[in-house]
């Protein structure tokens, strides 16, 4: 092997490992404020690609009819859940959050989609599309089982990966979709040859993780996202409303997944069902990094992407098994550095 | 009493072996049922494992189809018989499982599921990339099972294999869940605590019900493999053993009928679906994945511990007690004055916190002694010291002239420390006996293998004599049978005096045994600690009710932020300013 | 007028009654406490106030029934609770801990929340000099101090708190309960449960004995403070009935 496909496959794993890395941080933080192992999220990737390349191509995308049906679904949860203490501006807001919103939106898609606005236009759309997604989702699925251990909602969560695939091949139907890339442009650095795809990838991720960061760092409500997650009856005590947090780690996540989804749906062809073996690389990356720091998912994510490029190379049948069973020493190592079971109260 | 309980394998076994044959059935009927018992053994698994010992795998059909994969490639390309498969398929998932058990049973309970999902992904890539395995292609051409010259191509021949296997499936889950290794497993729902003060090596009993699992998933995969004779990756996948764990939970996680139900529910529905749905949405897809979710989700919902229990009257079955079992031997107590127990700069700090801060103390044998002090002054810490539920920064922990510092809970019990725990650990869903049976652990060695085979019953017997005749000890004989979470807080106390006297202790650590009872009952329990000193015991207990602890003990040792503050009677301790100054705060 | 009424309140989980029948009042500007040994319902108590626990009974706040009213909203009243266990942000600075503090008035503004910062930082010149060090790192007097800053933040009429002294020094004790003291010159009604007896008495204006879950005595601070059933109920009586 020479230095030139060692650098395209570092240039490729770390191009990946990007995408897997913000999964993973999003799965860090739902799980850290809302306990879920958020198996779903992969799901995002795909309706986020497929609603993308939908928009390209001029068509109304499926996903569109797929979040009234969830916001109805979402009010009907909603007023279930609320019943006998409901009052007028929780009412108001319900039906603001999952009746509202998403008949703007869907409007929107239905004005703009045969336009062919532009891939800026057509990014934020599939964003407004399919990001509102997950927190109706959080509160169809999660809210009700809010008190439940990590062990069935992780269980609900994987139900959910069930149901969002099928409902993925409902409403995209089951061909694969590629779009073309956001620019032609290739740098040329070296020996290397820089696609411009890359450098979005590499850009929008940077950019997204200042934006978390500073999200977490200065504003009041990303810290009382930290602060639910660090202690959810201290953040109660000082009156965050902590489902609130809930949904707005969910937004997050689903916001995470739909751009990875539109960043990654150049490079390859996406199917409904492509999402989960992408969202399982960031969840690989998560665990690796131990659920619970985000710098250590980033490491891990772009480990796990360099991996998943240099296995491709030398035994392209087997990577998934080299990257997925990858998680296995680690395990071993966290294990044995653990100590006794410790008790799950 | 046992002429009422008919044994029911027997008519199960002349259904599974005539049923078949009943005239007029449909084949496409003994096949769905055939499906059904196989999925049937693979949830009848996960019941031991999700439901009764709260971990979960979702990788069970890769594993079944390890199972399948081992037989198939053994019985077409190596000529052994398909009989030699089972247990070859067996030794296998069961290496396998151990690998991935071991490096996850001692970590939380959602890190085995999660690598459960990557191991499993990973053996399916490999399923279907080996030239070995036939690629995606799979093999076919498995040969069928033969009985003497007969081959079971037929699938009323299958049936019947196929549900002798489900009964031997139940059979042996029954018995494993009533034997002593059963007993362990279920006490992890009580808290791995709990089960390790009183023995219970708590990973090692994860592992193994993370194995049995997997057994019976091998199982199944090889019974498939010579039904089905052909095998390729598409059954062995992620979907598929979502589908597994569907069952389980959906007919009731911890009931081994409740798999068979969740099973036949599940079979029966996808089939119907896979029927109605392509006809709804046009198209071929596995649009029933998106009921299966949705289902899922609601069963967690609204009914979270499944079907099974909202049709079928739960009740802990009442235990039969051999009088003429033989008394498990007892150990010799320590002479009634010597050092018991020797705590010497004992210290425990978390961080700047120092929770102990150089206690010492020591415990005559034969004594009664009082552990007080305000609200956090370290007293459960020191307990937890004493039991190894908790390693000390420093300082020594002697017993019985062995130092004990830093061994394990289970060691600990062992050597005869028995205790019982502020925040009643009982499991719910056990009968009061049988709770206190987990106290008896120690003083059993039946293995898992010898329970599921029911060759432990003698020892079994005398394990449950024990039990009953503690909880007559204590004064809740006519209390066994009832499930132990019906009593009342102040009567699962004493359960849990009554689990800790199974272990035959030399020395009882009583956490608050007085809170929540009634004057009376504790004027009886008063009576029963000191029965029980005069029989030996030694006892130290931490507790808030002073007029009771005042009265019963001889010695009290007065703690205050993490130090020993003051040490003698009561009277002496009742009239020491500093003792008064640390319970009522001072006076500036 | 009464900040806050509690009448017949009883919790009961788990199969257990933890309090039956309480009647507790608190007028605005007064210190209460409510005085009793481990295991009596004290924490109980605050935690129905506080609506982390269902309870039987009224509970009525500034003249306002409460019933199923959520703890985000009872903090948007203007209740605050320092909880036994503090509760803080382990992993977060001193000042982020205070600034969310004030995340129900955070529609005041950034100068509110200076404001009230500022006050915090008079109040315990400690915490200023600690603001950018994480919480976990803190002292047991400076979490409690932390603790009470953060509930303060909130610009509380009723400050509830639980065994504030659990765990500290005498030392540092006293200075917490200075700082109790110096809050009623606030305004604040304060609620305090406490199992160092005689500082609570000393402090407070009214108390209220609490034993298995039921009060027992109730009356003047001073008066209490002299009764001699006091030590009895934590070190039990003389002659135990216990014998056999």
């Amino acid at each position: 092997m020479d230095s030139t496909i060692l650098a395209i496959l570092l240039q490729d794993g770390v191009v990946n490992g990007a995408i897997y890395a913000l999964l993973a941080l999003s799965l860090v933080l739902v799980f850290a404020v809302t306990r879920v192992i958020y198996v779903a999220q992969g799901e995002f990737v795909a309706y986020g690609a497929l609603t993308y390349a939908a928009l390209d191509g001029g068509h109304l995308p499926g996903s569109v009819a797929l979040l009234g049906v969830l916001g109805l679904a979402g009010c009907a949860a909603g007023l279930w859940q609320a019943r006998g203490r409901l009052d007028r501006p929780a009412v108001l807001r319900l039906l603001g959050e999952t009746i509202v919103l998403p008949a703007v939106i869907a409007v929107a898609a239905i004005i703009l989609a045969p336009m062919k606005p532009g891939v800026l236009v057509e990014v934020l759309l599939t964003l407004a599309i399919v990001t509102p997604m997950s927190p109706l989702l959080y509160r169809i699925a999660f809210q009700p089982l809010a008190d439940a251990p990590v062990l069935v909602l992780l269980i609900a969560a994987v139900a959910l990966h069930l149901t969002l695939t099928g409902l993925g091949l409902v409403f995209f139907g089951p061909e694969g979709f590629r779009a073309p890339a956001f620019s032609d442009i290739t740098i040329t650095a070296g020996p290397l040859m820089i696609p411009g795809q890359a450098l979005w990838i590499g850009g929008l991720t940077f950019a997204l993780m200042t934006a978390l960061f500073a999200f977490f760092e200065r504003s009041l409500t990303g810290k009382a996202l930290r602060a639910t997650a660090v202690n959810r009856l201290g953040a109660r005590l000082v009156g965050i409303p902590t489902e609130r947090a809930g949904l707005i780690a969910f937004a997050l996540a689903g916001f995470i997944g739909a751009l990875s989804g539109v960043l990654i749906v150049p490079l390859t062809t996406v199917y409904y069902d492509s999402g989960f073996m992408i969202g399982l690389r960031g969840f690989t990356a998560a665990i690796i990094g131990g659920l619970g720091s985000y710098p250590g998912a980033v490491l891990a994510a772009l480990l796990v992407g360099v991996a998943e490029s240099f296995s491709s190379f030398w035994a392209s049948a087997f990577k998934e098994v080299i990257v997925f069973t990858a998680i296995i020493p680690v395990l071993l190592w966290r294990s044995l550095r653990h100590g006794p079971a410790e008790e799950e109260e | 009493m046992k002429a009422l309980r008919p044994f029911w394998p027997l008519p199960a076994l002349l259904v599974a072996l005539l049923l078949p044959w009943l005239p007029g059935l449909p084949a496409f009927w003994v096949t769905l049922a055939n499906y059904t018992g196989i999925s049937s053994i693979v949830a009848i698994g996960l019941v031991v494992l999700t439901g009764i010992s709260g971990m979960t795998s979702f990788g069970q059909a890769t594993i079944l189809g390890l199972g399948a994969y081992t037989t198939a490639v053994l019985s077409k390309y190596c000529d052994i018989s398909p009989w030699l498969g089972l247990p070859a398929g067996l030794i296998v998932t069961a290496a396998g499982a151990s690998l991935l058990g071991a490096v996850t049973v001692r970590l939380s309970g959602h890190y085995l599921a999660l690598g459960t999902i990557a191991w499993s992904v990973g053996l399916y890539y490999t399923f279907a990339n080996l030239d070995l395995l036939g690629r995606n292609d799979g093999i076919s051409g498995i040969p069928p099972l033969t009985i003497l010259d007969l081959k079971l191509l037929d699938g009323r021949a299958s049936f019947s294999v196929i549900w002798i296997g489900v009964i031997l499936a139940a059979l042996a889950t029954n018995n494993l869940l009533d034997s002593r290794a059963g007993r362990a497993i279920r006490a992890l729902k009580g808290g791995a605590v709990a089960a390790a003060s009183f023995g219970v090596d708590t990973p090692r009993t994860r592992l193994l019900a993370f194995v049995y699992a997997a057994v019976l998933a091998g199982f199944a995969g090889w019974l498939y493999a010579h039904m089905q004779r052909s095998v390729n990756p598409t059954p062995f996948g992620f979907y598929q053993s979502i589908q597994y764990l569907l069952m389980t939970v959906i007919g009731g996680a911890a009931h081994v009928p409740g798999a068979l139900l969740g099973a036949v529910l599940v079979t029966t529905v996808n089939d119907r679906l896979q029927d109605i749905l392509p006809r709804l949405f046009g198209a071929h897809g596995n649009y029933e994945s998106i009921v299966f979710g949705m289902l899922l989700i609601a069963v967690l919902q609204w009914a979270p511990n499944g079907i099974w229990p909202l049709i079928a009257r739960i009740r802990p079955r009442a235990r039969i007690i051999r009088a003429d079992a033989l008394r498990l031997p007892a150990r010799a107590m320590p002479a009634p004055g010597t050092t018991l127990l020797d705590v010497a700069r004992l210290r425990r700090s978390f961080g700047g916190l120092v929770a102990v801060n150089d206690v010492d103390f020591k415990l005559a044998a034969g004594e009664i002694v009082g552990l007080i002090g305000p609200n956090g002054a370290g007293k459960s810490t020191t307990f937890n010291l004493i039991t190894g539920i908790d390693t000390p920064t420093a300082g020594q922990v002697s017993f019985n002239g062995q130092d004990i510092t830093g061994w394990p809970a289970r060691r600990i019990a062992a050597a005869g420390i028995a205790r019982t725990f502020q925040h009643v650990k009982l499991v719910p869903t056990m009968s009061v006996i049988e709770n206190t049976a987990i106290g008896a652990h120690l003083r059993g060695h039946a293995s898992a293998l010898a329970g599921l085979l029911r060759l432990d019953r003698t020892e079994d017997a005398r394990l449950y004599a024990e039990a009953a005749r503690q909880l007559a000890r204590v004064g809740l004989a006519d209390m066994a049978d009832r499930p132990a979470t019906s009593l009342a807080l102040g009567q699962q106390r004493i359960v849990e005096i009554a689990r800790a006297l199974c272990l035959d202790p030399v020395m009882l650590l009583l956490d608050e045994p007085a809170a929540g009872l009634r004057h009376n009952e504790k004027v009886e329990l008063a009576a029963l600690l000191r029965r029980l000193q005069g029989e030996g015991v030694t006892i130290l207990l931490v507790e808030h009710d002073m007029e009771f602890v005042m009265g019963l003990v001889e010695r009290l040792v007065v703690m205050d932020f993490g130090t020993k503050l003051a040490e003698g009677s009561a009277e002496q301790v009742r009239n020491d300013p500093r003792v008064i100054e640390a319970y009522l705060g001072s006076v500036e | 007028m009464s900040v806050l009424d509690v009448s017949s309140v009883t919790v009961g989980y788990g199969g257990i009654t933890a309090i039956t029948d309480i009647t507790i009042a608190v007028d605005a500007g007064q210190i209460v406490t409510v005085i009793g040994p481990n295991g009596a319902g004290k924490s109980t108590l605050l935690n129905a106030i506080m609506g982390m626990l269902p309870s039987r009974g009224t509970i009525r706040f500034n003249g306002q029934n409460l019933a199923a009213e959520p703890i985000a909203a009872r903090v948007g009243d203007g209740m605050s609770l320092v909880p036994e266990k503090r509760e803080l942000f382990a992993t977060m600075s001193v000042q982020d801990n205070l600034r969310l503090g004030f995340y129900r008035n955070r529609a005041q503004g950034k100068r509110a929340a200076q404001a009230a910062l500022d006050d915090i930082y008079d109040l315990f010149p400690r915490l200023s000099e600690r603001r950018r060090q994480d919480a976990g790192t803190l002292s047991g007097g400076e979490r409690q101090m932390l603790a009470m800053g953060r509930a303060l933040m909130a610009r509380p009429c009723l400050l509830m708190l639980d065994e504030p002294s659990l765990g500290l020094a005498p030392l540092i004790v006293r200075d917490i309960f200075r700082t109790i003291t110096a809050l009623r010159q606030t305004g604040v009604a304060i609620l305090l449960i406490e199992q160092n007896a005689r500082a609570a008495l000393q402090v407070a204006d009214h108390a209220y004995v609490l034993e298995t879950g039921r009060i027992t005595l109730q009356g003047d601070s001073a008066t209490l403070a002299a009764d001699s059933r006091i030590v009895e109920m934590y070190l039990g009586r003389a002659s135990p009935p216990m014998g056999g």
